[in-house]
C-alpha cells in the first residue's frame, strides 16, 4: 500500500527529520549565495555547444547522400536534440537559470526542442510530478497512464501489454511526453472535461507542426534529390533522442528502492517529510561527467527533487553532501550503473503485467515498493531506534532494513 | 499577398523592418523554436532582434564620477527616440543582468548609429559606479526602447526655462544639443546647480554654448560655496520664469521644491520635471505583515522598506527591473490587504497590480508570487 507514515517507515525521530530538515535547506542557501559568473558561463557554453552541433548536423545532412554525411549528420543532430531536451530544456523550464535575469534563458521564455509544448510541460511536470512526486493517484508520473510500475495500482488486463508499451514508450517518448500534458488519468477520471482536452490538443497540434515541418519537410527539401535519406537521419536522430531520454528517465525513477506514496503521506506532509519523499522517491545511477552532461545532470535525479531549480552543474557537488547527510541520518541512498538501474526497472515492468496473485511479496513489502508495516514485526512499528549506545550513531533504515534481512529485530 | 507575407513574418513580427522580418520569418521555420537570430548572435552579439542589444564602442569620462558610455546598437533598435528620453540598459555583472534607466544624451538624427547616456556614479548605486569604472569598449550590453514624456516639443515652445541640478542635466544637454542641430533658436534660460566646479557635467560645452549662442543663457549655482538655489526668490534670478515652460531634473527634494513653487503661482501645467530617484521621505506608511503566497513565505516590513527588498531577503526570486518604478517588469497582482505607492503615497488595495520595486505595506498584505 505504499508508504503513509514516512516518519516511521524512516526509523528516524521528529527531532532528526526536522534537523536533516535544516541541513537541506543550508545546501540551497549556500548554492544559491555561491551562483556567479562561473555558473552563468557554463551554461552559455552550453548553449553554444548545442547550437554549433545542431548547426554541424544539419550541413552535414544537405549531403546526406554521402554515407559518412549521413552517418556524422545524425549523430550530430541527435547529440543535439539531447542537450537541448535534457540539460537546456528541462533544466531551464525548471527555472534553474532565472537567477541570471536573462529574459533569453528564463524559464517564462524557453520553448523546447520537442513536440511537447512548453507551457504544458511546466504544469504537468514541475508542478504535478515535482510536488506530488511519486503519490499513487496523483503524480501521473507513476507509470504514465499507460505502465503498471507498482502493485499499489489495481491490476488491469491492459496490463498484460506492459512490456509492449514499455518498448512502445521508448521508441514514441517525445509522443507520450506531448501527450501526457492532456493529462489522460484526469480525463478518465471525469476531472477534465473534452473541451478543456481539445484545447490542449490544439496546443499540441500547433507545436507538433512546427517540429514535423522543420525535421521532416523543410530539411529534407531543402537536401534536394537527397531527401529520403535526410527525412530518415532526422527520424533517427529523434529516435536517439526518445530511447535516450526514457532512459535516463526510467532509471531515475523506477529502479527498486524509488519508493512510492499514498495521499495520506502527502496530506499529514512537513516540509523536512517532502525533502524525504524526495529522497527515497527518487534514484540516481553513476556516470562520469560526459555521461552526467548527456543526462541533462540527471544522473543525479535524487539532487534534482530535492532542489529542482538549483543549477545543474552543481548537482554532482550537491550530491557529496547528500551522501554525507544519508550517512549521518543512517538512510539509504539509491544509486547503480545505468545497466543494473535499468534491468531493476525492466523486471518490474515485466513482472508487473501479471496480476498480484501471481507475484511474491506485498505492496507493503516488494521490490518496487514498501511500507512501514514491512517492518510489523512482533509489537508493531518502532517509531524510532534513536542514537546507539554503544556508537553514538544514528540508527535509522538502513539499519532497519539490514536487521530485517539478519533477523535481529525480531529478537530485539 | 499581404497574408503572406504577415504569415511569413508571423515567429518574428515583433521587430525591426517588415522585408527583414518576412525573410526571418521563413527561416525561422527552419530554426524552430528558434529564432535565426539565435544563432546569429552567436558569430556576432548584435545580429540579433530578439532582445535589443548593443555594444559598447566608448567611454569618456566627463567629470571625477561621472561618464559618457557610447553604444552601438544592434538589430532591431529604432533611431527613433526623442530628446530628454531615458533608455534601460542591462549589464551583465558576476554572471547575472542588472537593469537601470538613464538619460540619453546623443541626438536622434545625427548621431543616428550610436547612442549615448551619461552616467553619474553614486555610491550606493551598484550599476552606475560599474558603468562608470569598470565597463570596457566591446562589452555586450542588453537595452530596452527609449521611453519617457519628459522631451521637448517640436517646434519649442518660444520662450524655456530648464533648472537642474547634478546629473539632472543630462536629458537637458540632449535637448539643449538637438535645438542647435535643429537650427531653433529659442530663448533659453538655464539655472544648473553643482556642488563644485569640478562637478558640472559638460561644463566646456555649456560655457561654449554661453559664449556663442546669444539666446542661451547660464546660471550656474555653486552650491559649496553659494547653497542652494532659493526657488522663493526666483524673481530676482529669472524675472520672466512665468512667461517660460520649464523642464527641470534633478535630486527629488529639489524637485519636490520646485513644484511647491510652481504650483503656488498657478504655473504647474508648464512646468515638465523628471525624476530619476524615488523620494523616501516621510509618506511610508504604518508597515505590516507582507505574505508571497505561492513562495508560503512571510515577513514583517516598515513603511519605508519596498515589497521586492522584502521579498528579496527571503530568497524569493522577485521579478524586477528598473528597481524605480518605471519599467514594470516587477508588477504582481495584490491578493489582499494595502500597499502605498512610496512615490505618490497613493493606495492599493486587493485586485489591484502593484510595482514591487516603489511599493510598501501599508497593513498587512498577501502579494501573489
Amino acid at each position: 500500500m505504499a508508504i503513509t507514515d514516512i516518519g516511521q517507515y524512516v526509523h528516524l525521530t521528529a527531532a532528526d527529520i526536522e534537523e536533516l530538515g535544516r541541513e537541506l535547506d543550508g545546501i540551497r542557501t549556500d548554492i544559491e549565495e555561491s551562483r556567479g559568473e562561473r555558473d552563468a558561463r557554463y551554461v552559455r557554453r552550453t548553449i553554444q555547444l548545442q547550437r554549433g552541433l545542431v548547426v554541424g548536423g544539419r550541413i552535414a545532412l544537405l549531403a546526406s547522400r554521402n554515407k559518412v554525411a549521413w552517418i556524422a549528420g545524425t549523430a550530430l543532430l541527435g547529440i543535439a536534440k539531447i542537450i537541448e531536451n535534457l540539460e537546456l530544456g528541462h533544466n531551464i523550464m525548471h527555472g534553474q537559470w532565472d537567477w541570471l535575469n536573462d529574459p533569453e534563458i528564463h524559464s517564462t521564455e524557453w520553448e523546447w526542442d520537442t513536440t511537447s509544448p512548453s507551457v504544458q510541460w511546466k504544469h504537468s511536470h514541475n508542478f504535478v510530478h515535482h510536488k506530488y512526486t511519486n503519490i499513487v493517484g496523483i503524480d501521473d508520473d507513476v507509470g504514465y497512464g499507460l505502465l503498471r510500475v507498482t502493485r499499489d495500482q489495481r491490476w488491469k488486463p491492459e496490463y498484460l501489454g506492459n512490456p509492449v508499451f514499455n518498448l512502445l514508450l521508448g521508441t514514441l517518448f517525445e509522443w507520450g511526453v506531448a501527450l501526457h500534458g492532456v493529462e489522460l488519468t484526469k480525463v478518465r477520471r471525469d476531472e477534465k472535461s473534452m473541451d478543456e482536452v481539445r484545447k490542449d490538443l490544439r496546443v499540441i497540434g500547433k507545436k507538433v507542426a512546427k517540429q514535423v515541418g522543420k525535421d521532416y519537410i523543410i530539411f529534407p527539401a531543402l537536401s534536394g534529390p537527397g531527401w529520403k535519406h535526410t527525412l530518415a537521419a532526422n527520424a533517427i536522430a529523434n529516435l536517439i533522442r526518445n530511447y535516450w531520454a526514457y532512459l535516463v528517465i526510467f532509471c531515475g525513477h523506477f529502479p527498486d528502492g524509488a519508493e512510492k506514496f499514498t495521499r495520506e503521506e502527502y496530506e499529514n506532509e512537513t516540509h523536512p517529510e517532502w525533502y524525504l519523499r524526495q529522497m527515497l522517491g527518487s534514484a540516481n545511477f553513476t556516470a562520469g561527467p560526459l555521461m552526467a552532461f548527456m543526462s541533462g545532470n540527471l544522473c543525479y535525479q535524487i539532487e534534482h527533487h530535492l532542489f529542482p531549480d538549483l543549477p545543474s552543474n552543481r548537482y554532482a557537488e550537491i550530491s557529496e553532501r547528500v551522501k554525507a547527510l544519508c550517512d549521518k541520518y543512517d538512510l539509504p541512498y539509491t544509486t547503480g550503473s545505468i545497466m543494473h538501474q535499468y534491468m531493476q526497472t525492466f523486471w518490474t515492468i515485466l513482472r508487473l503485467s501479471v496480476p498480484n496473485k501471481f507475484l511474491q511479496g506485498t505492496s507493503d513489502d516488494a521490490p518496487e515498493t514498501h511500507s512501514e508495516l514491512k517492518f510489523r514485526i512482533r509489537g508493531g512499528v518502532r517509531e524510532s531506534f534513536g542514537v546507539d549506545p554503544d556508537t553514538g550513531r544514528r540508527r535509522g533504515l538502513r539499519t532497519a532494513l539490514r536487521e530485517l534481512q539478519t533477523g535481529d529485530i525480531a529478537t530485539a | 499577398m499581404r497574408n503572406l507575407r504577415l504569415s511569413s513574418a508571423a515567429p518574428v513580427r515583433t521587430a525591426s523592418t517588415p522585408t527583414v522580418n518576412v525573410l526571418r520569418g521563413l527561416v525561422a521555420r527552419a530554426t524552430t523554436p528558434l529564432l535565426p537570430d539565435d544563432y546569429l548572435k552567436l558569430l556576432n552579439p548584435l545580429w540579433s532582434a530578439r532582445e535589443l542589444r548593443g555594444q559598447v564602442v566608448d567611454v569618456h569620462r566627463e567629470t571625477e564620477d561621472s561618464a559618457t558610455v557610447t553604444i552601438k546598437p544592434g538589430w532591431g533598435f529604432s533611431g527613433a527616440y526623442q530628446p530628454g528620453q531615458y533608455l534601460g540598459i542591462g549589464l551583465r555583472v558576476d554572471g547575472r543582468w542588472h537593469w537601470r534607466s538613464y538619460s540619453l544624451t546623443s541626438i536622434p538624427r545625427r548621431d543616428r548609429k550610436l547612442i549615448a547616456i551619461t552616467v553619474k556614479a553614486t555610491p550606493e548605486g551598484f550599476l552606475s559606479s560599474h558603468l562608470v569604472n569598470g565597463v570596457e569598449p566591446g562589452t555586450v550590453v542588453r537595452l530596452a526602447a527609449p521611453r519617457g514624456d519628459f522631451a521637448l516639443p517640436d517646434p519649442p515652445p518660444a520662450k524655456l526655462l530648464f533648472v537642474t541640478a547634478g546629473s539632472g542635466i543630462t536629458p537637458v544637454i540632449a535637448m539643449l544639443r538637438s535645438l542647435r542641430q535643429r537650427g531653433e533658436s529659442p530663448d533659453i534660460m538655464h539655472v544648473h546647480s553643482a556642488h563644485a566646479a569640478g562637478d558640472v557635467i559638460f561644463h566646456e560645452e555649456l560655457r561654449a554654448l554661453e559664449r556663442t549662442q546669444p539666446d542661451y543663457r547660464l546660471h550656474l549655482q555653486l552650491t559649496a560655496d553659494k547653497g542652494k538655489v532659493d526657488f522663493a526668490a526666483l524673481d530676482g534670478l529669472v524675472p520672466d520664469w512665468k512667461d517660460r515652460s520649464t523642464w527641470a531634473c534633478g535630486p527629488p527634494a529639489m524637485l519636490d521644491i520646485v513644484e511647491k513653487a510652481w504650483t503656488a503661482a498657478g504655473m504647474r501645467d508648464k512646468l515638465h520635471t523628471e525624476r530619476f530617484a524615488i523620494a523616501r521621505t516621510d509618506k511610508g506608511g504604518e508597515g505590516g505583515t507582507v505574505t508571497f503566497k505561492i513562495s508560503d513565505k512571510s515577513i514583517k516590513l516598515d513603511g519605508a522598506t519596498t515589497l521586492m527588498e522584502g521579498g528579496e531577503k527571503l530568497g524569493i526570486q522577485m521579478p524586477f527591473g528598473c528597481r524605480m518604478g518605471i519599467c514594470q517588469s516587477c508588477v504582481l497582482p495584490l491578493e489582499s490587504g494595502y500597499v502605498r505607492d512610496l512615490r505618490s503615497g497613493t493606495e492599493h488595495c486587493a485586485g489591484d497590480r502593484i510595482q514591487t520595486c516603489i511599493s510598501a505595506a501599508s497593513g498587512d498584505c498577501t502579494i501573489d508570487i
